[in-house]
């Protein structure tokens, strides 16, 4: 799950993260009296669009305004208005809310970020001197200004881990300390919150010498969420796809893509499998969908009603591997699904594992014209290609 | 022969006496497996299924001589199982729990590698050596006997794979699931020399998936260590970058982990990676012929 930046940077003064000022709105009169809270005789105000997505300066998302009365036309016009940067796709993602923040004296952008590294199994600090750059980039260009420390849990966060990226950025020793706190603040953000990564782009040092994030990102372990009620109730719902969020809720897990064969799965590896194997056969998948292990006749009818949502869809897959789960009673619940959901395109199912040949003969008897039974993995993805390229 | 387990292994359940421990405690008797108990807290000193239950692991091992211990508590107590098996003394611990938080996994695996403990998962199927001892979910009766060595992080493709390599006409030695969670404990390269000693495995079957850097190190293991032949399959070449695809650890992240990547570097190293999932059956057999 991830977070908006203001809501990150609400963390990050908690644990005395330095930020500038802020406040959120969602409506310009808000706005205008979040700019006067914020000293109506500054010189700059920042309105920055909140979006779940970097690039949002890039695609005019971030505006300085030398007024409130600026503050308010910015407000008026990024509220509503639709951003496509390079991480939200072509569709692009809409404002609902924007945060104005007191403008800051920038002397020099630097970047610092945490995640896990699934190498070492332990969080790891990267800290750069190339602020405001996509770290993707800086690695790709010029590895050698990154400064990576991994921390282990057991000794946390110490001085010398500190010192490696303060050093490693080129501080002048006076404010060598100053960058440590601010560092081992973060790692005990990233850590109590159980978050999966943090981004600091650009961590900035202003004029007077100090040290402020000046963005913030943070995502978080989903697993972990049970016991984080203060992010999941910082959850925006209108950031997620709504049918990947109606799926979540009935066990499926379901995320669209962009072809015209729909697919449903029982388990992950498989799903991911299935997908590979209509492309491979000449096709294009329109979905990645696990059922889980259960695959009920309401599961399976609900993943059909989601699948069909799609109106690029011209032929659904059905491949279950009946382990623990028998294939007859998957059959049964297919023709049951088809009941409660009105499935026209063409259904290829495939059903092997435990009592799979019973489970051909119901549904080879079931009279339903659009059930085309396949006999394994391979014979099943070219009938669905074939029956999705004549739809 | 086989690796890791046999008909011999002496295993206790952690969560025995709830509904997935019990149901797949009694699959894992009828399939053969050696269950000497179980722990559930609080119902020590009772008998669930014919056999013991103890307050503690280190009671169980006391009293049954256990080595293996298989876990089955809800995700917020994985952790605290898993090191409480380690504190015991088991010698491998193999988890079926999906949800577990990275972070707690992080100071399990810890622990378990400081006192010298393997794991199998979170987030898997288990282990399973054909005909005589199941640890996990797998449905038993599509693994047969057979010169197939088998490491998997996805637990359906495990299924399939063997169920592919018995139809054209082979079987599986060992197949063990090892989850599909960013932070597990037996990876590719900790199994492989396993298979490569053991000697009735002449063949070895990995998959893999995008996300990671796992088969990457496999793929340089197998180069340098391992002359029996490989055959591979990496799920998710259609995969968008950026989204997690069911597993937790099943996720793009800034262009690395893709499928390409993978199936590049074990191509390389001389692996035969097959890229329909249909035609691991197919290979294993052109290759054991």
């Amino acid at each position: 799950m991830n977070i908006h930046e203001h809501q990150a940077k609400e963390i990050f003064r908690k644990y005395g993260v330095p930020t500038p000022k802020g406040f959120v709105a969602f409506k310009p009169e808000n706005a205008v009296k979040a700019a006067q809270q914020l000293g109506g005789d500054l010189d700059v105000w920042v309105v920055k669009a909140q979006i779940h997505a970097g690039g949002r300066g890039k695609a005019g998302g971030v505006k300085l305004a030398r007024s409130t009365e600026e503050v308010g036309m910015y407000a008026k016009e990024l509220l509503g208005k639709t951003l496509v940067t390079h991480q939200t796709g072509p569709e692009g993602k809409r404002v609902h809310r924007i945060y104005i923040e007191e403008g800051a004296e920038i002397e020099k952008e630097f970047y610092l970020g945490m995640v896990l590294d699934r190498a070492s199994e332990k969080p790891v600090m990267m800290a750069s001197t190339e602020g405001g750059m996509e770290i993707e980039e800086v690695a790709a260009k010029t590895p050698e200004k990154i400064i990576k420390v991994e921390i282990d849990p057991a000794i946390g966060f110490q001085g010398f881990h500190g010192r490696k990226l303060a050093f490693g950025l080129g501080l002048p020793k006076e404010q060598v300390n100053k960058f440590i706190s601010f560092a081992q603040a973060v790692y005990h953000v990233y850590m109590d919150y159980d978050a999966n990564l943090i981004e600091i782009n650009p961590l900035i040092r202003t004029k007077d010498k100090k040290f402020l994030a000046l963005d913030a990102k943070m995502g978080f372990d989903d697993n972990a969420l049970y016991r984080q009620p203060e992010i999941l109730a910082m959850r925006d719902l209108t950031e997620e796809e709504p049918t990947e969020i109606e799926a979540g809720k009935y066990g499926l897990s379901y995320i669209k893509l962009d072809g015209n064969v729909g697919c449903m799965v029982n388990g992950a590896g498989l799903a991911m499998a299935t997908m590979d194997i209509i492309k491979h056969e000449g096709g294009q998948p329109a979905n990645f969908l696990d059922v889980g292990g259960g695959a009920s006749a309401e599961t399976v009818a609900k993943g059909f009603e989601i699948i069909l949502r799609d109106p690029n869809v011209k032929a659904i897959f059905v491949n279950i591997f009946g382990g623990i789960v028998r294939c007859d009673r998957v059959a049964n619940g297919i023709l049951e699904a088809t009941k409660l959901t009105k499935v026209e395109v063409p259904v290829v199912v495939r059903l092997d594992g435990t009592n799979a040949e019973e489970a051909a003969e119901i549904l080879n008897n079931s009279g339903i014209k659009n059930i085309i039974s396949a006999k394994d993995l391979k014979d099943g993805a070219k009938k669905v290609v074939e029956a999705a390229n004549r739809g | 022969m086989s690796i890791l387990v046999n008909k011999n292994t002496k295993v206790i359940v952690q969560g025995f006496t709830g509904k997935e421990g019990t149901f797949h405690a009694e699959q894992c008797m009828a399939y053969g497996t050696q269950i000497v108990g179980g722990v559930t807290p609080g119902k020590g000193g009772q008998t669930h299924l014919d056999k013991p239950v103890f307050n503690t692991v280190e009671e169980a091992v006391k009293a049954t001589g256990a080595t293996v211990s298989l876990i089955f508590v809800p995700p917020a107590f994985v952790a605290d199982a898993v090191m409480e098996a380690a504190d015991a003394g088991i010698e491998l611990a193999v988890t079926i729990t999906e949800g577990t938080p990275v972070k707690d996994m992080m100071y399990a695996k810890a622990y378990a590698v400081k006192k010298g403990m393997k794991m199998i998962g979170p987030n898997c199927p288990g282990i399973i050596t054909s005909e005589e001892c199941k640890i996990g979910i797998m449905p038993g009766f599509i693994f047969k006997k057979g010169p197939v060595g088998l490491i998997s992080k996805s637990g359906t493709l495990t299924y399939e794979a063997s169920n592919q390599v018995v139809k054209a006409g082979y079987g599986v030695s060992t197949a063990v699931g090892i989850g599909g969670d960013p932070i597990i404990g037996l990876s590719y390269k900790d199994l492989l020399p396993l298979f490569e000693k053991d000697p009735e495995t002449k063949l070895i079957v990995m998959i893999g998936e995008i996300g990671g850097t796992l088969e990457i190190e496999a793929a340089e293991f197998i180069k340098e260590n391992i002359t029996k032949p490989v055959v591979a399959f990496i799920a998710g070449q259609t995969a968008p970058k950026g989204k997690r695809m069911g597993h937790a650890g099943a996720i793009i992240s800034g262009g690395k982990g893709t499928a390409k990547e993978k199936m590049d570097a074990l191509s390389a190293a001389g692996v035969h990676v097959v890229v329909s999932p249909a035609d691991i059956g197919e290979t294993v057999a052109k290759i054991l012929k």
